[in-house]
């Protein structure tokens, strides 16, 4: 080995606290962009795979009743490969020993042969028998809930009557990898479940046959959903079409690609600011290690060796510490790859998992390090080729210190030697003290963005769980009913009170901009889902006339109040409106609009009549509702809001935390590098200032608080700024974040700030107590024998 | 005539790896109340070694070191840092300033830590840097350094002033006056200073001259005519 490359080797070794601090630095940007990027693949081709394998339909469309022979003329619109007609319908189930009411999406399977689209993957048992009226299969997660296996069963309210179901398979679908229950916001396995079911058996029992309710298309290859979807519209207008919508608005489909977007905004915001933060490492370690060497590369010079191999020298150096990190970093990231895939695939439940990371994920990682840590060290390595032999083997010229403002003012006087020595030590090198304050800002705000993600999520459920909504129970009615049959709902056991409700699909549009979702209707004075403003924390009273937006779909059709939007409603007479807005609230989930429920049903011409109704019940009577509502022809669906909150903390607090305990030990690997590499440097520039201390009769406690003094301060500003930087990176995380189904309202509790503050402290702390070992240590004779 | 220091039997063994080196081999002197002592040899006679074992910098493998009535052998670490923190100067070869603080400064950080110290200002004036109260080390010439650091080492009265090779870094016109600070300070405060160098000359201006070898001092000459530095050259 050259022996400049043996002196690369043991500078290393060296200085391996350093090399270590920098390498974990860099390593955790390689891992989190390794994870990142693999996850990302392996999620994307997971997808692809499973819904190519299961052939999950482009284009998917409900309607009231068409009949069976309409799917001939779709087949005909251009662009159309397969049609696929279904009877999808809601009913209620009762699972033994389970009390509460469980709602199940029925969904048909052709009499023969497999589905042509949203194929069915088999995970126990067998498919249905052709001509077998009784039996079912039902999707993986909802049988695991309640420990169902073929051969067990199940009771079902279909349309009214009681009908006693065979479990024959168990089965997993591309259509229903995130599977929602009606006014759901997260899955809920043991209260919503999907249940595959002989055509025939549903059309018997639903007075379906040969028609159908519920369509599935795919489409030749290359050809955009929009063109097809206005004409199957158009087609099934007339047969109370509810509006197609194309595989991207797909609900489980779109869960999926909205969590993918969700990790390429990690991938992108997270790893930079790691990158950041260790090209700033490599240049602190660097410039120090080449203000001690120049004598050594004074001599290099003389010797011969160019400027260009004496560069290139130290560019090794850097790269052998940014090596060390990326190899650290690609292992694990790897590892937390794997890991968190699995995570997604446990969440979203794929028969198949393809996690294979191609070199590209890891050649991305390694490569974006490495230049990052070459540019921080550029400006050190072009000193060092710069300096005159001559000149370098000089020792450096001390370094000019001059009397800051403070020195004269009654405050400065006051201070003792020690404390001035701390202060013009910053203002002497305020970019490095700017770096160093930075890098531990960078650190807390990473711990404010991991945990405020409780904070925002907490209140998010409090707004939308208990202020906004105070029913107990939601049911759904099988069809629209008269309002009289409120009545008959506050019969029933329990019940203190009950408040109706109306959900229509409609579009929502203003000029070019269309928005397909729906018109809710609310009841005068309703006092248990009144209209709410989130952010205000107020209800809204009904108005009469006129409509309410929610402020994404007001921002997303470009409207205010005292604008007019063109409604379409797509049930019933299906009338086409100009509406004024009266209100925009704020909502943090979903995109409502809500009229008053009279003048929606006079916009329907149809007499009062209701599809929803909130409940407000006596717990004690609980049960005895719940069987009621079993039995219940008239209820298609009940919702529980306990269930649903447990569903919101179980699915979102074990992502959370797991989420959270990663950034936070990251952040601690963030702060503790650099304050470790700001000690290790002020020690090894100063340890000779140190050491005369220690001689002049200084304690080491003394002599340390000099050196740690420095970095205290800093760590002191970096705190508020780094409070400050969490709480904008958490803005920009969140606004990232938001989708038309939720927007996360920033909350930081006063409490998340001192804990971020607290570990930020003690990562801090274990970097300064490591180096202040090496203070009690320092040679006092060593050090004053020869000059620097 | 009082002893303020005293050593008998210091040895001092140092090993580094395979190497054994015999700093001190059973060396024994005193340093006597108020007198100036210059101890001569060459380099690796033993002259730092003993030195920092006098201020209470390393510790010797055997022998004992007195400091009036107190066995600073038997010291531990932090007993041995107020030791040096109390009754101790020390002048070095390279200064050892604080660059970060003016000569002023510089002086106080010593006298802040002091129970009786002179005013930092007066210990300048006495060194002959009255005009040079607030220049940092970096506006400094060597000479002018070198009387700061003294001026830190006597402002705390210390009992003992130490200096290594005072003047190996200067030529001989500023050390001259480092030499003529240092004599003054002896003659008005009388502080017992020992001053190592290898520079034979400078010996003319102690009381006595201590010359080691081989780790031993072989051999004393009493000097009952202490010239004036000024007088010196070399």
């Amino acid at each position: 080995m050259r022996a400049l490359d043996t002196k690369v080797l043991r500078d290393l070794v060296h200085m391996k606290g350093q090399v270590i601090a920098v390498g974990l630095v860099i390593a955790s940007g390689v891992a989190v962009l390794v994870m990142a990027l693999s996850t990302l693949e392996a999620l994307r081709e997971t997808t692809d795979a499973y819904y190519e394998r299961y052939r999950l339909a482009d284009v998917f469309a409900g309607v009231k009743r068409a009949p069976e022979p309409l799917s001939d003329r779709i087949r005909e619109i251009e662009g159309v490969q397969t049609v696929q007609t279904r009877i999808v319908k809601f009913a209620t189930l009762d699972v033994l020993h389970f009390p509460e009411p469980v709602m199940g999406q029925f969904v048909s399977l052709p009499e023969s042969g497999p589905p042509l689209l949203n194929q069915l993957a088999l995970r126990a048992g067998r498919h249905v028998e052709p001509g077998q009226h009784d039996e079912v299969v039902v999707n993986e997660p909802f049988a695991e809930a309640h420990g169902l296996t073929p051969g067990d069963s199940l009771v079902a309210v279909l349309n009214g009557k009681r009908r006693l179901l065979r479990v024959t398979g168990i089965a997993l679908s591309p259509e229903f990898i995130y599977s929602l229950g009606p006014g759901a916001l997260m899955p809920d396995d043991e209260r919503f479940g999907v249940i595959w079911m002989n055509r025939k058996a549903l059309a018997a029992a639903f007075d379906l046959k040969d028609a159908f309710n519920n369509i599935s298309l795919q489409l030749t290859r290359g050809t955009r959903p929009e063109g097809v979807i206005t004409q199957l519209d158009r087609l099934l207008e007339q047969y109370g079409g509810i509006g197609a919508v194309a595989r991207a608005n797909q609900m489980s489909n779109w869960f999926v690609m909205n969590e993918i977007d969700q990790l390429a905004t990690i991938s992108r915001i997270l790893p930079s600011i790691f990158l950041l933060v260790s090209a700033f490492l490599t240049n602190m370690v660097l410039t120090r290690l080449i203000d001690t060497e120049r004598a050594q590369i004074g001599l290099m010079k003389a010797f011969g060796y160019t400027s260009f191999e004496v560069g290139f020298h130290y560019t090794k150096l850097v790269l052998g510490m940014a090596v060390v990190g990326i190899v650290v970093g690609l292992f694990v990231g790897g590892w937390f790859g794997r890991l968190n895939t699995q995570m997604y695939a446990e969440v979203f439940r794929f028969p198949l998992l393809l996690y294979r990371p191609s070199p590209s994920a890891f050649a991305i990682a390694s490569a974006l390090s490495l230049l990052a840590a070459l540019a921080g060290a550029m400006s050190s390595v072009r000193r060092a080729t710069r300096l005159p032999p001559a000149q370098a083997m000089q020792p450096p010229a001390p370094p000019t210190f001059r009397r800051g403002r403070l020195a004269h003012s009654r405050f400065g006087r006051w201070l003792d030697q020690p404390t001035r020595i701390v202060l013009r030590n910053i203002a002497r090198w305020p970019g490095r003290a700017a770096l160093t304050t930075t890098g531990i800002a960078a650190s807390v705000a990473l711990l404010v963005l991991a945990l405020q993600w409780n904070d925002s999520l907490n209140y998010l459920a409090q707004s939308y769980f208990f202020q906004a909504q105070r029913q107990h129970v939601m049911i759904g009615l099988a069809d629209t009913r008269s309002a009289t049959v409120m009545h008959d709902i506050e019969q029933l056991p329990g019940v203190l009170a009950a408040e109706p409700m109306r959900i229509v699909s409609a579009d929502l549009s203003r000029g070019a901009v269309t928005h397909r979702g729906a018109l809710t209707g609310v009841a005068d004075g309703a006092q248990l889902q009144p209209i709410y403003d989130d952010a205000r924390g107020v209800e809204i009273p009904t108005p009469p006339e006129g409509l309410v937006l929610g402020i994404t779909l007001a921002e997303k059709l470009g409207v205010g109040v005292g604008d007019r939007i063109w409604v379409n409603v797509l049930e019933g007479r299906r009338p086409n409106v100009q509406l004024p807005v009266v209100e925009v609230v704020e909502t943090y989930i979903a995109m409502p609009a809500y009229i008053h429920i009279d003048a929606l049903n006079r916009l329907l011409k149809e007499r009062p009549s209701v599809e929803y109704a909130n409940l407000r019940i006596d717990r004690l009577e609980e049960s005895r509702l719940y069987a009621e509502l079993k039995k219940l022809p008239v209820v298609s669906a009940v919702m529980l809001r306990q269930a649903a909150i447990d569903a919101f903390y179980d699915n979102v607090v074990e992502h959370l935390m797991v989420f959270i305990t990663m950034f936070s030990s990251l952040a601690c690997i963030l702060g503790f590098g650099v304050a470790y590499n700001s000690v290790r440097i002020a020690l090894s520039e100063r340890g000779r200032e140190l050491a005369t201390l220690r001689v002049l009769g200084f304690t080491r406690g003394e002599t340390s608080y000099i050196l740690l003094g420095e970095v205290a301060l800093l760590i002191v500003a970096a705190l508020p700024l780094g409070c400050l930087l969490g709480r904008l990176l958490s803005q920009l995380i969140a606004a990232a974040f938001n989708t038309e189904l939720f927007r996360v309202p920033l909350t930081i509790d006063p409490s998340t700030y001192g804990i971020a503050v607290l570990i930020a402290l003690a990562a801090t702390t274990l970097s300064a107590a490591l180096v202040r070992r090496r203070v009690d240590r320092l040679n006092m004779i060593e050090v004053l024998k020869t000059r620097e | 005539m009082t002893v303020t220091l005293s050593a008998s039997g210091l040895t001092k063994v140092y090993q580094t790896g395979d190497v054994v080196v015999h700093a001190l081999r059973g060396a024994e002197l005193e340093l006597r109340e108020g007198e100036l002592v210059v101890m001569l040899g060459p380099s690796g006679s033993g002259k730092s070694t003993l030195l920092n074992i006098l201020g209470g910098l390393d510790v010797p493998t055997a022998g004992t070191v007195w400091f009036r009535n107190r066995q600073l052998t038997a010291s531990d670490e932090a007993s041995l840092t107020e030791y040096r923190r109390r009754h101790v100067g020390f002048v070095f070869q390279f200064y050892n300033l604080i660059p970060s603080l003016t000569a002023r400064e510089n002086v106080a950080l010593v006298t802040e830590i002091s129970s009786n110290p002179m005013d930092a200002a007066e210990a300048l004036a006495l060194v002959g840097l009255a005009e040079r109260l607030d220049h940092f080390p970096a506006q400094l010439s060597g000479g002018e350094q070198q009387r700061v650091a003294i001026a830190r080492a006597i402002a705390k009265r210390p009992e003992i002033l130490l200096c290594d090779e005072p003047t190996g870094a200067l030529d001989s016109e500023t050390g001259i006056l480092v030499l003529a600070a240092i004599d003054q300070v002896n003659r008005e405060l009388g502080t017992t200073t020992a001053v190592i160098t290898h520079n034979t000359v400078i010996g003319a201006m102690a009381d006595r001259v201590m010359h080691m070898a081989d780790g031993l001092i072989a051999r004393v000459d009493e000097n009952p005519d202490r010239q004036p530095p000024d007088e010196l050259s070399w």
